[in-house]
């Protein structure tokens, strides 16, 4: 059994193709950004079985088409790592591609084991330096360094993304570190997401501070400044 | 005889009998390339489209309204020419004499006309009210006959939408066939078709239909008229391209000249044009650029139709509609595709004259479409937001491959069927009087059979499905007799002559039902089912709320428990109606469609068991209640697709709105996503087989269109990477700053 937060079907942005997205809840990352803190709590959410989420995501397969298919997202899907594996088992029973969207937030065994059963692993890199990343999420990154090494090993297709906070991670020197972090894993795309206040009311409701109150969304020459780098 | 006209085209039976479809297979060239051979407006299309759009703001300017003609009533022959800009018009003929002016229609009833006048502050000529004293109208007939009864269900808004009072509409005349065969061979053929009747038995019903044929010779030879007004020979076969759109647009001009109709609707020309126009391509008589200048000036007149109506008629419909559809693309029956290059390029309209809701484009979806086709398809759509789909697969072993598509869902054969159109039923008044005993909601009234009104304590599903099952049996009776009483009257007095002679004599008739309100139904019934629904008593002893505890299944979650009643609703619904005989043995239909009267709909129904709130609208169409969605898109799309086309042959609609960025980063994967998410949809296997989508790409204006009125907006769901959120849930400040972030992100 796992805990899950919800599942949204019909992604067109968390991954190739058409998706489910299954938010598992539980995440030991406290990025000052979420826009989903309801999914850190991990006696929140509700059980599901893996057999439960994989008849929910089957029922949608008409379409995934070639490319789309399923994503784990959370919250943190590695913390559940032997649950998520056992879903994306199931769907590759029944011919569904699964990605794993991670901020690299757990490393064990069953992280490992996941990262090789998925398909794709959308990889979050929340800051490119070890202060940085310590101070954006509260968390060492110690963990993220493992997964990508052992992303690096096997040579999975990896999605690297980072969320452009202004004044934490829109300069252009943390860009060329994260990209001399991700040198020698199998990129196959670099997103750069915009950061965006549109989860400000989940802390609110939850009544947690927000931090980052005042910060606004990078404008479009920001945006586009960093594009160019990529 | 034909040697001009038909140079180089394939013999078949086309040649010996009326028959466009034999025309279209043995000449037609499929297309399974992509846009890139599409030529841009030229400049003076671009003259010409400026004129229409400077009188369009003004008529906005003026209310709606530019100019009412009040001294003719409408006809194929009460005006003399009219022009747009006649030096610069390959494709001429306009409604009336001046462009946008509107004419009077009073054949469907003369109140409508003389309110519809004052309300945009003129008044109907003298001689036309006169002449019109002494005249029976649709109307007048219609009313006389009604019983109590029908007028107290119009009255409640049990019954709504009628066509007793305006054109029936939802009748395509196969247009085609006088570009093909000309007036003369068609007023031979009714003739001889007249002629034949005159040895049958003399019956009501032969009597009728020989009158009937009569009046469509008669008309054919005004048609052929109307054409001589500008200068035009139709009663001969068109010889060329531009000839073979002037000829089928006059007949469709003829019908919108004659009928007011609420949907008249254009069918399927495009294929059929494009073997003239690759003709005259070959023959080195026309580029691509002139051919893309005569389907841009063809869809410019079709789009400068208009028609007089009530601002009341508008709230029902919002947007000044006239349902000018035309079905593009599907698939033959021997395997080859229907799209050729003409299906490009009155696509490419939305983009050479701008993106615009007439003519409204129909696409018939299969997922064996060519994918070129399918790619441009999905790129119009997320540029212009202008296109529906429809499932070929489901529809062509149903029609054949020459049907059409009227209005927004109806499919028939060109030519060959025909519908008696019918409105809707609003099926959420009919269960609360179910719990009301027969008595409506709202005013009270003991509108159908008495019973005790439902008891006090939580409702039992067993009893309160009894009770629905013996209201819709009752209301099916009373709804096909109030139609058979329109359709009746109608034909009597507001015959469709020109249509109708674009028809076989020998025609199918449906005889299409509606039903609004299937996710308050369901949704209803699945809470009294799986939640406590207790009702509330007013102090008249009626039902006039609800108090829920615990949890229930909505429709729209891909939960066959909620899912598996909308179904079975469906079903009960047209077996009931097909207990009841039709006039003229027309074949009983039925829709899921409300377009947007879903909003009036829910103004005049009250409290509902499913926790809607009295005067909330309804979900439109087929379309889940907006916010019971939990499970996001893809689930809501599964949840309709459960839907037995087959128990609802008039069409089930369903409406699907998105952001651009929601689709995906760039161009080239928001492609790529619309057209997956149209082959899933449209696959049809076991459980699923969808009918029909509106995709609602969204930009900017109809997003702060949707913060007026959310309640036009379903399931309008924002996404950005890893979040969800339901738009018309947001709080104004977040709304704005959704629009500003929406379409800054959009590249």
């Amino acid at each position: 059994m796992g805990r899950v937060h919800s599942i949204e079907t019909g992604s067109a942005v968390d991954g190739p193709g058409l998706r489910t997205v299954v938010f598992l809840q539980g995440c030991p990352l406290r990025c000052k950004f979420c826009h989903n803190p309801d999914t850190w709590d991990f006696s929140g959410g509700q059980e599901r079985s893996a057999e439960e989420i994989a008849q929910t995501a089957l029922r949608l397969k008409r379409f995934y088409g070639l490319k789309g298919g399923v994503t784990f997202s959370g919250g943190e899907p590695l913390a559940q790592a032997a649950f998520v594996r056992q879903c994306m088992a199931l769907l590759h029973q029944n011919g569904v591609c699964s990605a794993v969207d991670t901020g690299g937030g757990v490393w064990n065994d069953e992280a490992r084991a996941a990262l090789d059963e998925c398909d794709l692993v959308l990889l979050d890199i929340k800051h490119s330096d070890p202060d940085g990343f310590e101070a954006l999420t509260g968390r060492k990154m110690d963990t993220l360094c493992s997964a990508i090494k052992h992303l690096k090993e096997s040579g999975k297709p990896v999605w690297v993304r980072q969320v452009v906070v202004p004044g934490l991670t829109d300069s252009d020197e943390q860009l060329k570190r994260v990209k001399e972090r991700i040198k020698g894993l199998n990129v196959q795309k670099i997103e750069l997401l915009p950061y965006h206040t549109l989860g400000v009311h989940k802390w609110r409701a939850l009544g947690i501070p927000y931090e980052l109150e005042g910060v606004k969304a990078p404008d479009e020459s920001t945006m586009a400044r960093l594009r160019a780098l990529l | 005889m034909n040697e001009m006209a038909w140079r180089g085209f394939k013999d078949g039976e086309w040649t010996h009998t009326i028959d466009v479809r034999d025309f279209i297979q043995k000449n037609y060239t499929p297309y399974e390339g992509g846009s890139e051979f599409l030529a841009g407006a030229t400049e003076r299309t671009k003259g010409l489209n400026d004129k229409y759009q400077q009188l369009k703001k003004e008529e906005l300017e003026k209310g709606g309204v530019l100019e009412i003609d009040t001294e003719h009533v409408s006809s194929l022959l009460n005006y003399g020419p009219g022009y747009l800009d006649k030096d610069n018009e390959l494709i001429v003929g306009l409604q009336t004499e001046r462009p946008l002016c509107r004419s009077v229609n009073p054949f469907g009833g003369i109140r409508m006309v003389v309110s519809a006048c004052r309300a945009y502050g003129q008044e109907l000529s003298p001689t036309v009210r006169d002449e019109f004293r002494y005249r029976t109208t649709h109307n007048d007939g219609v009313f006389r006959v009604y019983t109590e009864t029908m007028r107290k269900l119009r009255h409640a808004g049990v019954l709504t939408g009628l066509p007793d009072a305006y054109g029936r509409g939802r009748i395509i005349g196969d247009y085609r066939r006088v570009a093909l065969y000309g007036t003369d061979e068609l007023m031979d053929c009714k003739k001889a078709d007249l002629k034949a009747l005159g040895e049958r038995e003399m019956t009501d019903e032969n009597i009728r239909l020989m009158e009937e044929v009569a009046r469509q010779v008669d008309f054919l030879d005004k048609l052929c008229q109307m054409g001589a007004i500008y200068g035009c020979d139709i009663s001969k076969p068109a010889e060329n391209a531009q000839q073979a759109i002037q000829w089928t647009y006059f007949a469709y001009l003829a019908a919108i000249k004659e009928q007011n109709g609420a949907a008249m609707s254009l069918g399927r020309v495009s294929t059929f044009l494009d073997i003239y126009i690759e003709r005259d391509i070959a023959e080195g008589k026309l580029t691509e650029e002139q051919a893309q200048e005569l389907i841009d000036q063809f869809v410019l007149k079709l789009r400068m139709t208009r028609q007089l109506r009530t601002p009341e008629y508008n709230e029902l419909f919002a947007g000044d509609p006239n349902w000018v559809t035309e079905s593009v693309g599907g698939m033959g029956e021997d395997g080859r595709t229907l799209v050729t290059r003409s299906s490009f390029r009155i696509l490419n309209t939305l983009y050479t004259l701008l993106p615009a809701p007439e003519p409204n484009l129909t696409v018939l979806w299969s997922n064996r479409l060519p994918e070129g086709f399918k790619r441009f398809c999905a790129k119009v759509s997320i540029d212009t937001d202008s296109i529906q789909y429809e499932s070929d697969d489901l529809m062509r072993p149903r029609y054949g491959d020459d049907y059409a598509i009227a209005c927004c869902v109806s499919a028939m054969r060109v030519g060959k069927q025909m519908q008696f159109f019918g409105a809707r039923c609003n099926m959420a008044k009919i269960l609360l009087m179910a719990l009301n005993g027969g008595r409506d909601e709202k005013s009270g009234d003991q509108l159908g059979p008495e019973m005790p009104v439902v008891g006090q304590g939580a409702l039992d599903y067993d009893e309160v499905k009894a009770r629905l099952d013996k209201y819709m049996a009752w209301i099916a009776g009373e709804y096909v007799k109030t139609m058979n009483v329109i359709h009746y009257m109608h034909d009597k007095y507001a015959y469709e002559k020109i249509q109708m002679a674009l028809h076989d004599t020998d025609v199918h008739r449906f005889m299409a039902f509606g039903m609004a309100g299937l996710s308050v139904v369901t949704d209803s019934l699945s809470a009294i089912r799986y939640a406590k629904v207790k009702p509330v008593f007013d102090d008249r002893g009626m039902v006039c709320d609800f108090e829920t505890e615990g949890e229930f299944p909505c429709y729209g979650n891909d939960d066959d428990r909620a899912d598996s009643m909308a179904k079975d609703l469906c079903h009960q619904f047209i077996t009931e109606l097909r207990k009841h005989k039709t006039y003229r043995g027309a074949e009983h239909t039925l829709s899921i469609l409300t377009i947007t009267s879903n909003v009036v709909y829910g103004k005049k129904t009250g409290n509902t068991p499913d926790g809607r709130r009295a005067g909330t609208p309804f979900a439109p169409g087929a379309n889940p209640m907006h916010g019971r969605e939990k499970n996001g898109a893809l689930a809501s799309l599964n949840s309709v697709s459960k839907l037995n086309y087959d128990d609802c042959r008039d069409g089930i609609s369903n409406t699907f709105t998105i952001t651009p960025a929601t689709l995906g980063g760039d161009e080239e994967t928001r492609i790529e996503n619309l057209t997956a998410l149209l082959d899933g949809y449209f696959n049809i296997d076991e459980t699923h087989a969808a009918h029909h989508l509106n995709v609602n790409v969204l930009n900017r204006e109809t997003l702060e269109d949707a913060m007026e009125h959310p309640e036009l907006y379903p399931n309008l769901t924002i996404r950005v990477s890893g979040y969800a959120v339901n738009f018309v849930r947001l709080s104004r400040a977040q709304q704005l700053e959704v629009i500003a972030r929406t379409f800054h992100e959009a590249m």
